[in-house]
């Protein structure tokens, strides 16, 4: 039997300002090489679940957090944890495309810089990074201009390219096309297919069908509460549950 | 006005009420000539400013030129300033200043940016709420009030703690320093607290630590506003006068060069004006003299400011031009 890459086991999750149950005995595993897709309706808890994974939570308000989290079957949650190692082994994209101040190859090279990797090696992993996120060819010749002048989707390649850099176990994905057109959209979806070879990849899709066309195994939650959890053959075409099947043929959400 | 006859006539066919009937009294021409008006007044009032501030200019250049042409350049950059005997050296008083501002500048510029680092990314929030406004009380301090506070408690300090006298360059950098601390610190604060919170958690999501994040990220990002912050925070060190005189000693002489350079009595340029505007006669070359200083202030001060235009420049002109998506 495969290890799982991040075992979630029974975690709740209640925000303490207003009580708000975000997660409700959640318990699921992700496994090496496959694209995990975790969908729901807004405030059904995703993004609190992924910010549990590295620890990036603890930038939110305080909360109460019970369960346990795994990863290479360590407890994220173990005082003593170097949540910044942590965070290189587990990469995260966001919603909207956040590209650092500065050139495009300074935001490839703040993370390795960050860990301590030698220069020598830096142009390298920029080169690998932008390739494995389809962005090196639109982007070898300006490697020096500001990333702010990129395109929408390119500002997203570029941020999937910047997680990459660190050579994570994981990467993450809250959202990544929310703000981009089709032919971006369907671009990134691109990469993700192909970095599947390599990475464990996690993904909050845009919509029920970005889910369907890449999930290898998916999960979907709601208010808090993980309703079904089955390979993407199965759940997108025989959902066992009824609020599963109402949602995803589009009956409300 | 076709269109306006128009709209006219369908409220018109709309409205049964007295009330609400549009009133053709507020013709369109009015409201030309209303829009003409103000559009006017504001380009008056725009246009007289700038024409003020070029006749000051021109007057500044006028009285001041003499000077330079009377003087000859080597006399005028001695090393002695003594009217009286019509030596005019402006040397001392321009070491004076550049040594009470740069001084000023090393203790505030650090202070104020970490300062503003701790209130904008350190403290919880409850810290912050009570100091930013209570240091943004202490920009409205007058500055008289600093020199005066720099007079009875600094200077008598400075002394017992070893120099001849309490009244030296170091005493002035004390009192610009926290002069412009409130600017710099809040002006920066703002400036760090308006980096997205996009950028921490990017920073942090690639495995920076706090420290590294506030370098590399947020640092950069808020650049613009904190050269601005140290800018007007310099800016109004730079042409004080009154608090300066009160605690540099007013020596006109070249502090001898050493460790305790800055401890030793010196006067800036700009409070040899105020101190001697009094008793000069008008149109002597002291006089002269006089508003020559003035220019040479107002070079130092423009070559500051275009500094300062240099560093935030590009970045601005972009924000202009808008980009790309």
């Amino acid at each position: 039997m495969i290890q799982p890459k991040i075992s979630v086991q029974n975690v709740y999750y209640t925000y303490s300002s207003d009580g708000l149950e975000a997660l409700k005995n959640v318990s699921l595993d992700i496994y090496p090489n496959e694209i995990f897709v975790l969908f729901g309706p807004a405030r059904s808890g995703k993004s609190t679940l992924l910010r549990l994974f590295n620890r990036l939570s603890d930038l939110l308000e305080k909360g109460d957090y019970q369960g346990t989290i795994l990863f290479n079957g360590r407890d994220v949650f173990e005082p003593g944890t170097d949540i910044a190692a942590l965070r290189r082994r587990i990469g995260m994209v966001f919603a909207v495309p956040t590209p650092l101040p500065g050139s495009i190859r300074d935001n490839l090279t703040y993370g390795p810089r960050m860990a301590g990797i030698s220069r020598s090696e830096l142009p390298d992993r920029v080169e690998r990074s932008l390739r494995l996120a389809a962005l090196w060819d639109e982007v070898k010749d300006r490697l020096d201009e500001s990333a702010f002048a990129l395109s929408g989707g390119q500002k997203q390649r570029l941020c999937i390219a910047r997680s990459l850099t660190l050579e994570p176990e994981v990467l993450i994905l809250d959202n990544p096309t929310s703000g981009l057109d089709p032919l971006s959209t369907s671009m990134v979806e691109e990469t993700l297919h192909e970095l599947k070879q390599r990475y464990t990849i996690i993904v909050v899709p845009h919509s029920v069908q970005q889910a369907a066309r890449v999930a290898t195994r998916a999960a979907f939650m709601l208010n808090g509460e993980l309703i079904e959890l089955n390979d993407a053959g199965q759940l997108f075409v025989h959902p066992q549950d009824k609020r599963t099947e109402d949602y995803v043929t589009g009956r409300f959400g | 006005m076709n269109l306006t006859h128009q709209a006219v006539q369908i409220a018109r066919r709309h409205t049964t009420g007295v009330l609400l009937r549009v009133r053709p009294l507020m013709h369109w021409r009015w409201r030309n000539w209303i829009e003409l008006l103000i559009e006017s007044v504001i380009k008056l009032a725009g246009v007289s400013t700038i024409l003020i501030v070029a006749l000051i200019f021109l007057f500044l250049v006028r009285e001041g030129l003499p000077t330079f042409l009377d003087i000859p350049l080597r006399a005028l950059f001695g090393d002695r300033w003594y009217p009286i005997e019509a030596i005019y050296g402006l040397w001392p008083l321009i070491v004076g200043s550049l040594l009470v501002t740069a001084g000023a500048i090393l203790i505030a510029v650090p202070l104020g940016l970490t300062t503003a680092i701790y209130l904008g990314e350190i403290a919880p929030p409850w810290q912050r709420e009570i100091l930013k406004p209570l240091i943004e009380m202490l920009a409205g301090i007058p500055s008289i009030v600093l020199g005066f506070l720099g007079w009875v408690v600094l200077a008598p300090l400075i002394q017992d703690l070893g120099a001849p006298t309490g009244l030296t360059a170091f005493s002035g950098s004390v009192i610009l320093a926290y002069m412009a601390l409130p600017t710099i610190i809040s002006i920066s604060e703002d400036a760090l607290y308006a980096v997205p919170k996009d950028y921490r958690d990017a920073a942090l999501a690639i495995g920076a630590t706090q420290w590294q994040t506030i370098q590399r990220v947020i640092f950069p990002a808020a650049r613009s506003g904190l050269v601005m912050a140290v800018m007007l925070g310099i800016g109004r060190a730079i042409g004080e006068t009154m608090a300066v005189m009160m605690v540099t000693g007013n020596a006109a002489f070249i502090p001898s060069f050493g460790a305790d350079m800055a401890f030793q009595p010196v006067r800036t340029m700009t409070a040899t004006i105020a101190a001697e505007m009094g008793e000069v006669a008008q149109g002597s070359l002291h006089y002269h003299t006089l508003f020559g200083i003035g220019i040479m202030l107002f070079l130092i001060t423009f070559a500051i400011n275009s500094l300062a235009g240099r560093l935030v420049g590009h970045q601005t002109t972009n924000r202009r031009q808008g980009g790309r998506l």
